[in-house]
C-alpha cells in the first residue's frame, strides 16, 4: 500500500524560515476568503471572475461556523474579498462576529457601500483593515479597466474613511501596464487622504486571462517598478506578490516564495478551498468547508496541499543562478498562460519567461477555470478597455420616442 | 513643570536585560507550528516567528521564573547557544511581543 505512494521529503529541522514554510504550516497565515461571486463592477481583470451571486454561497450560519473553525486553528486575521464583500447583506454582521471571534478582518472593496455612516463604524471598530481597489491614479486610467464611475465611487469612499478618522486604510492597485507610470501619483494620492499605498502582481486568472497580455507590464515597467520598489518598498505593502522581481539581484523585502497551500490559501463563497486566490481552477481544489472536518480536515489533510508542500527539486529552473531569489515565481501565472509549474514565470525578469511563451504550442489552449460568475448582461458602467460594449436599448422609445408608432 | 533631564540614550525602553522579569505580552498569541510557532499581537497586528521548540517553551515559561536568564536555564539551553537566545528574545522585546512584569 505504502510501496504506491510517491516519496515526501521529510521537514528538516531548523535552518531558514523560507525553507520551513515550503513544508506547509499547521493553519496558513493568509487565508483569502471571499464572501460572494456577486459584484457590482465588471473589471476587465477580475481574478475570480465575479459578477453575479452564486446561489450556493454560504449561508450567514456557514460562515459563521468557518470563522469559530478559524478561531479554534489561531488563524489570527483573513482577508475578505468576492466580488464584492459589502454587497452581501449580512457582510456587516459577519466582520463583527470575526472580530468577537479573534479573528481579524482585512478587506477589499471599490467602496460602493462606505458611506459616511459605514467609514464612522468602521473607525470605531478595532482590528479591521480596509483595503479601496483603485487601478488608476486618475479616473481616465482607473475607469478603462473597473469601468465608469468606479474612480470617483473609490475616492468617495477614501474621502469617507479620511474623514471618520480611520487609521491605516489602504488603496490597493494592482499593476498594469497602464498604470505601471503612475506609481508616484498612486502614492501621493494615498497619502492625500492618510492612507498607504498596496501594490500587487496583475495574474493572467479569472477574467484577468482575457487582458493579460494586453495589461501586464512590460519588461522595462518589471525593472522601473523594481527600482521604485527598492527605493520605497519600506512604505509601500506589496503582499509579497512581487518575488518574482527579486531574480533582478537584491531580494525584496517580505516572503520571496509561492505560498500556494503552504502558507496561503482561499476559502471561496461556496466553501471550496484552493491553493491560492489566484487559482480558482478545479487542480488547484483542495476540498469544500462543508464537508466532515470542515476546513481544518482540508488543510491539513488534502492530498493537492500535500503535493505542494515539497520544495521544487526538478525543472528548468532550478538549474537557473537566480532560483533562490524567485523560486520559480507564481504558479498561477505560469499555469494560466500554458507553461508547466516547473518552468519559468510568464514575467521572468531574466526572460526566461518570454522565450517559453514564445515556444509554446500554436495548438495549446490554456487552462480555463470552470467556473464564471461574470454578469451576462450590460453594467451600468461597463469597462471600456476591450472597446465599447454594444449596449441594446432597454425599451424601443429609448432610442427614438416615436420608434415602433405604428400610425394609422 | 519641571522642564526634563536630558535622558541618556542607555534607558532606551527596547533595550533588553535579561535579569529583569519578563513574560509574553498579554496581547500576543502563541500558535504552535511544526518549526517552532507563530507569535501574534494583536495590538500591533504583527507578525513573528520562534524558531525552534526550545525558544517556544522559553517565552511560554518566562512568567514563572524571576529572570529571563532563568528561563533560559530551566529550559536547558546550552550555555554555546545562550547568546543567540538572549537576542532573539531582544528582538521579541522589540517587536513588543514580549514585556517586562511588574
Amino acid at each position: 500500500m505504502t510501496a504506491v505512494l510517491p516519496e515526501r521529503p521529510a521537514r528538516p529541522t531548523g535552518g531558514r524560515l523560507i525553507d520551513q514554510f515550503e513544508y506547509g504550516l499547521d493553519a496558513p497565515i493568509c487565508l483569502t476568503w471571499e464572501l460572494t461571486y456577486a459584484c457590482n463592477l465588471a473589471c476587465v481583470h477580475c481574478l475570480s471572475s465575479s459578477g453575479r451571486r452564486d446561489p450556493r454561497e454560504l449561508s450567514t450560519a456557514e460562515a459563521e461556523a468557518v470563522i469559530d473553525e478559524l478561531q479554534r486553528m489561531q488563524v489570527f486575521y483573513v482577508n475578505v474579498g468576492g466580488g464584492e464583500p459589502t454587497v452581501r447583506p449580512d457582510f456587516w454582521h459577519l466582520l463583527d462576529y470575526a472580530i468577537g471571534h479573534d479573528v481579524g478582518v482585512k478587506f477589499s472593496t471599490n467602496g460602493v457601500k462606505l458611506d459616511k455612516a459605514r467609514a464612522a463604524q468602521l473607525a470605531r471598530t478595532d482590528y479591521v483593515d480596509v483595503q479601496i481597489s483603485l487601478d488608476g491614479a486618475t479616473a481616465e486610467v482607473n475607469d478603462r479597466v473597473r469601468g465608469a464611475g468606479s474612480f470617483a465611487t473609490a475616492t468617495k469612499a477614501l474621502e469617507n474613511l479620511a474623514e471618520a478618522g480611520m487609521k491605516d486604510f489602504k488603496v490597493s492597485v494592482v499593476v498594469t501596464r497602464e498604470n505601471a507610470g503612475q506609481l508616484d501619483e498612486f502614492k501621493a494620492l494615498t497619502d492625500s487622504f492618510g492612507a498607504q499605498l498596496r501594490i500587487t502582481r496583475l495574474r493572467p486568472s479569472g477574467r484577468g486571462a482575457d487582458v493579460w497580455e494586453q495589461l501586464h507590464p512590460t519588461m522595462a515597467q518589471q525593472k522601473d517598478l523594481y527600482s521604485w520598489l527598492l527605493a520605497n518598498g519600506d512604505n509601500v505593502l506589496t503582499g509579497d506578490s512581487f518575488f518574482h522581481l527579486s531574480a533582478f539581484g537584491e531580494a525584496l523585502p517580505g516572503l520571496n516564495l509561492c505560498g500556494a497551500g503552504r502558507v496561503v490559501c482561499l476559502i471561496d463563497p461556496v466553501g471550496d478551498v484552493y491553493a491560492c486566490p489566484f487559482a480558482i481552477h478545479e487542480d488547484f481544489l483542495a476540498g469544500n468547508v462543508r464537508s466532515p472536518g470542515g476546513f481544518q480536515q482540508v488543510w491539513q489533510q488534502s492530498e493537492l496541499f500535500a503535493d505542494l508542500r515539497s520544495p521544487q527539486t526538478g525543472g528548468a529552473c532550478t538549474k537557473c543562478q537566480h532560483f533562490d531569489s524567485c523560486r520559480g515565481g507564481c504558479m498561477a501565472a505560469k499555469f494560466f498562460t500554458g507553461l508547466p509549474l516547473d518552468g519559468p514565470d510568464p514575467e521572468c525578469v531574466q526572460g526566461y519567461g518570454e522565450s517559453a511563451l514564445a515556444a509554446r504550442d500554436t495548438e495549446l489552449v490554456t487552462p480555463r477555470s470552470h467556473l464564471d460568475h461574470s454578469h451576462t448582461g450590460p453594467v451600468r458602467g461597463q469597462p471600456t478597455l476591450l472597446g465599447m460594449p454594444a449596449i441594446p436599448p432597454a425599451k424601443i422609445c429609448d432610442e427614438s420616442p416615436l420608434a415602433g408608432l405604428q400610425l394609422g | 513643570m519641571t522642564s526634563p533631564a536630558p535622558v541618556p540614550a542607555v534607558t532606551d525602553p527596547v533595550v533588553f536585560d535579561p535579569e529583569l522579569p519578563w513574560q509574553r505580552a498579554r496581547s500576543v498569541a502563541l500558535r504552535p507550528e511544526p518549526f517552532g510557532a507563530l507569535v501574534y499581537h494583536f495590538g500591533t497586528r504583527k507578525l513573528s516567528f520562534l524558531k525552534s521548540k526550545t525558544l517556544v517553551r522559553v517565552v511560554e515559561t518566562l512568567a514563572d521564573h524571576p529572570t529571563a536568564t532563568a528561563a533560559l536555564l530551566a529550559c536547558e539551553v546550552p550555555e554555546s547557544q545562550r547568546a543567540s537566545y538572549v537576542k532573539a528574545l531582544g528582538d521579541l522585546a522589540r517587536s513588543q511581543m514580549i514585556e517586562t512584569r511588574t
